[in-house]
């Protein structure tokens, strides 16, 4: 029957009015939302179709028997050049590109798995175990991310094998604080709304009240915070890595350890194997930094501006009303 | 209606208090803060099928009454009896499956609906929450049924809507709607139409009084303005400062109004004819804080009509200065505000208070500056409240008469809970006047 098209119609309509928001932006908003949502994008692409677009392995050292050269310079065959483990610059970006979002996004994944239902749990139901969660959290806070990471990687380094997982945890770690702190606090004041009162008066269970009523009232903000953690999460990644605890050369390829690997090839006029893998960072974490803005700026209420469309009133439709009027 | 009709909500001695955090301090020993007396001891009956208004300004616990009845608020003591079961006794998975037989309108419409529900998901929730529909299309049936009958017509052009797209009217009657579909017994109405226009406000409440008659209903209607109550309700009852003052038939009330307060009230509707000037000798000072609510009756420092039995206090003497300096000169306020002193005895409720003379003045000095006021304004009612003053060792002691508690008592068609109208309060207070010492 037709109930089914009326299902998905609503469906639409559901759809469209959660994306409103950001089919309504409008100027340097939008801009920072495009922006960033393109150079994301593209390393997303890079990320998925790695093993098509790399012109070799990320560990590669040799082709067809041969052997490529060590640090030869960007051009012939090696278009960004090669590293001193006679590597392809290209190669390691672009392979370089999935690690930092397999990390990244596996991170995100378990911060929002614990974070969110853990700030939800505690702003709605307060007393003890909100006092606890919020100074075992504030503890958490008080640690430099970068040394916490550092701890998480090398207390899980000897028993989990797989670097990727290694360092997403670590991260994870790092930012589950930032997700219960805003999810828990806008709790707090979604909780005193009426309609949750309303939904008390109705006999709704508190889980109820907390899916039903809270949870959305509070996600919105998430997706901000979230993308901006993202941006975040990569510098801390490449950090791990720039250090060596992050994830170990022979399991990918990682930005962050190609350039502490190229510091010393600066002082011998060897620019190519520290400029790209840097350039990729900067340009991810610009990347995600815009997008998260840009999502601030049209989510958000208080900075939202919304298109404003001037009244024409040369238009043809309003002369037929003129000319009614007169007549 | 007739009296004998079955009594629906039965309130016996209902007390509500908020507890007001301490300091850090006091919050680190674990002493507990003092207590905002919402409700203070209230005893009512809710009949079945009628409209009781509960009338009362800002702050005179009328809305945590109807809450408290709901089993919202946590009662602190006493008893409500619905449907034969004390709910206050309840432990909240039961007070859930009653929910189905009480319900709630709230003040502000644009608050109570959830912004991230479509009306109808919002409106068919409940049926879902109590497990009363099969499917989504039988409950989508059931909305289209009840938005219909809330004059939410048509239908369909409301169903798919969020709560933001709908005037402050259609949200209220969307509110309705959700309250109605579980077949309710009893309705709390507080203040549903003091936050839209008043082209609509009638408009809700004649929706309201059809679906009385419709579903059966009982109505307490809580709300801050005489004139919807006196077209709306069956009954009235003004509260104060968290007691029942007055409680009687809508009528009766209105063209008789027993007590000081409610007669202050009514007096203070707006006329709506420019030529005509009616004498609005409001109340005096604003409402008390309800965390120390006066000794005695709780309206007698606002009350023109207080006497001997009301239970006047140091607080009194307190405002009685306050008042005299705020007519004096500068000169006189000075030399009286520097004798008095920070006078700290005046803050607290209590019969007896002590001051001790500043800057050189004696008791008796003291003494002479009581006695000036007096002469100033001889008919304050204050005057009538004072057992004893005397000045001893330098110092001014001040003694009141006990306070009585004032009783809801019988008045006519109505209870009035004020000792002019108690006999037994009346002789105790011509008793009193003929001990004073002047």
């Amino acid at each position: 029957m037709a109930t089914a098209t009326v299902r998905a119609q609503r469906r639409t309509v559901a759809l469209r009015r959660a994306f409103a928001p950001i089919a309504e932006a409008r100027g340097f908003a939008r801009w920072m939302l495009f922006a960033g949502a393109a150079i994301t994008l593209m390393f997303v692409i890079l990320a998925a179709f790695a093993p098509l677009l790399s012109p070799y392995a990320f560990d590669q050292y040799q082709a067809n028997g041969h052997r490529f050269a060590q640090l030869a310079r960007p051009g012939h065959g090696h278009i960004l050049g090669t590293t001193v483990q006679s590597t392809d610059v290209l190669a390691r970006i672009v392979y370089g590109a999935q690690t930092e979002l397999e990390v990244v996004g596996l991170a995100l994944a378990f911060g929002l798995a614990v974070g969110v239902p853990l700030g939800l749990v505690s702003g709605y139901f307060g007393g003890i175990l909100d006092r606890g969660s919020v100074f075992f959290m504030d503890a958490m806070f008080a640690f430099p991310p970068l040394l916490l990471a550092i701890i998480i990687a090398f207390l899980l380094g000897s028993s989990v094998s797989s670097g990727v997982l290694v360092a997403a945890i670590a991260i994870t770690i790092v930012y589950v604080p930032q997700y219960f702190r805003v999810v828990r606090n806008h709790v707090i004041s979604v909780r005193e709304e009426q309609y949750v009162e309303a939904a008390r008066a109705l006999g709704a269970k508190p889980f109820t009240i907390l899916r039903r009523y809270v949870f959305f009232n509070v996600v919105q903000n998430v997706p901000v915070i979230a993308t901006l953690n993202a941006a975040d999460a990569v510098l801390t990644l490449t950090a791990l890595g720039f250090i060596g605890y992050g994830v170990q050369p022979t399991q990918g390829a990682e930005w962050g350890y190609d350039v502490s690997r190229a510091v010393t090839d600066v002082a011998s006029g060897i620019w190519w194997t520290g400029l790209f893998p840097g350039l990729a960072i900067v340009l991810l974490v610009s990347g995600l930094t815009l997008l998260g803005e840009g999502l601030n700026e049209t989510i958000n209420p208080v900075l939202r501006r919304r298109a404003i469309r001037q009244v024409d009133f040369d238009a043809p439709s309003f002369d037929a009303g003129a000319e009614f009027y007169e007549a | 209606m007739s009296a004998s009709a079955e009594t629906l909500v039965s309130v016996r001695g209902l007390k509500t208090y908020y507890s007001i955090r301490g300091s850090f301090l006091d919050r680190l020993v674990g002493r507990t803060g003092a207590a905002v007396r919402a409700v203070d001891d209230i005893s009512l009956d809710l009949r079945k099928g009628e409209v009781l208004g509960l009338v009362g300004e800002s702050g005179s616990g009328k809305t945590t009454l109807g809450r408290t009845i709901l089993g919202l608020v946590p009662a602190t003591s006493g008893t409500v009896e619905f449907e034969g079961k004390d709910i206050t006794k309840l432990s909240e998975h039961d007070l859930r499956e009653l929910r189905r037989r009480m319900q709630i309108v709230f003040q502000d419409p644009h608050a109570s609906l959830n912004p991230a529900m479509t009306i109808a998901q919002a409106v068919g929730h409940p049926l879902q929450i109590h497990g009363l529909a099969q499917d989504k299309e039988q409950v989508r049936a059931r909305v289209a049924e009840v938005l219909d009958r809330v004059g939410l017509s048509p239908v369909e052009q409301f169903m798919d809507k969020y709560p933001s797209d709908l005037s402050g009217g259609q949200k209220q009657r969307a509110v309705i709607a959700r309250a109605i579909i579980l077949n309710p017994v009893l309705l709390v109405a507080d203040e549903p139409v003091s936050m839209l226009d008043m082209s609509v406000r009638a408009k809700i409440l004649e929706l309201m009084l059809a679906l009385k008659r419709d579903f059966d209903l009982t109505y307490l209607y809580v709300t801050h303005d005489l004139a919807t109550a006196k077209f709306f309700c069956d009954r009235i009852a003004i509260m104060y400062l968290g007691r029942i003052v007055e409680i009687g038939p809508s009528e009766a009330i209105y063209e008789d109004p027993k007590h000081p307060y409610t007669q202050a009230l009514l007096r203070a509707i707006p006329e709506p004819d420019p030529r005509r000037t009616i004498p609005r000798d409001l109340p005096r000072g604003e409402v008390p804080d309800a965390a120390k609510p006066p000794l005695g009756c709780h309206f007698r420092p606002r009350c023109p009509r207080a006497f001997e039995v009301c239970g006047w206090e140091a607080r009194d003497l307190k405002e009685l200065l306050e008042r005299r300096w705020a007519e004096m000169g500068e000169e006189g306020f000075d030399a009286e505000r520097a004798a008095v002193g920070p006078a700290e005895s005046l803050n607290e409720p209590a019969t007896t208070a002590k001051l001790h003379g500043h800057g050189g003045a004696s008791g008796a000095d003291l003494a002479g500056l009581l006695e000036k006021a007096r002469t100033g304004d001889p008919d304050d009612p204050f005057w009538t409240g004072v057992k004893r003053i005397a000045s001893e060792n330098g110092a001014l002691e001040v003694d009141w008469f006990d306070p009585v508690d004032p009783r809801l008592l019988p008045a006519g068609p109505v209870e009035v809970e004020c000792h002019l109208y108690d006999e037994a309060a009346l002789a105790e207070a011509a008793e009193r006047r003929g001990a004073r010492i002047p």
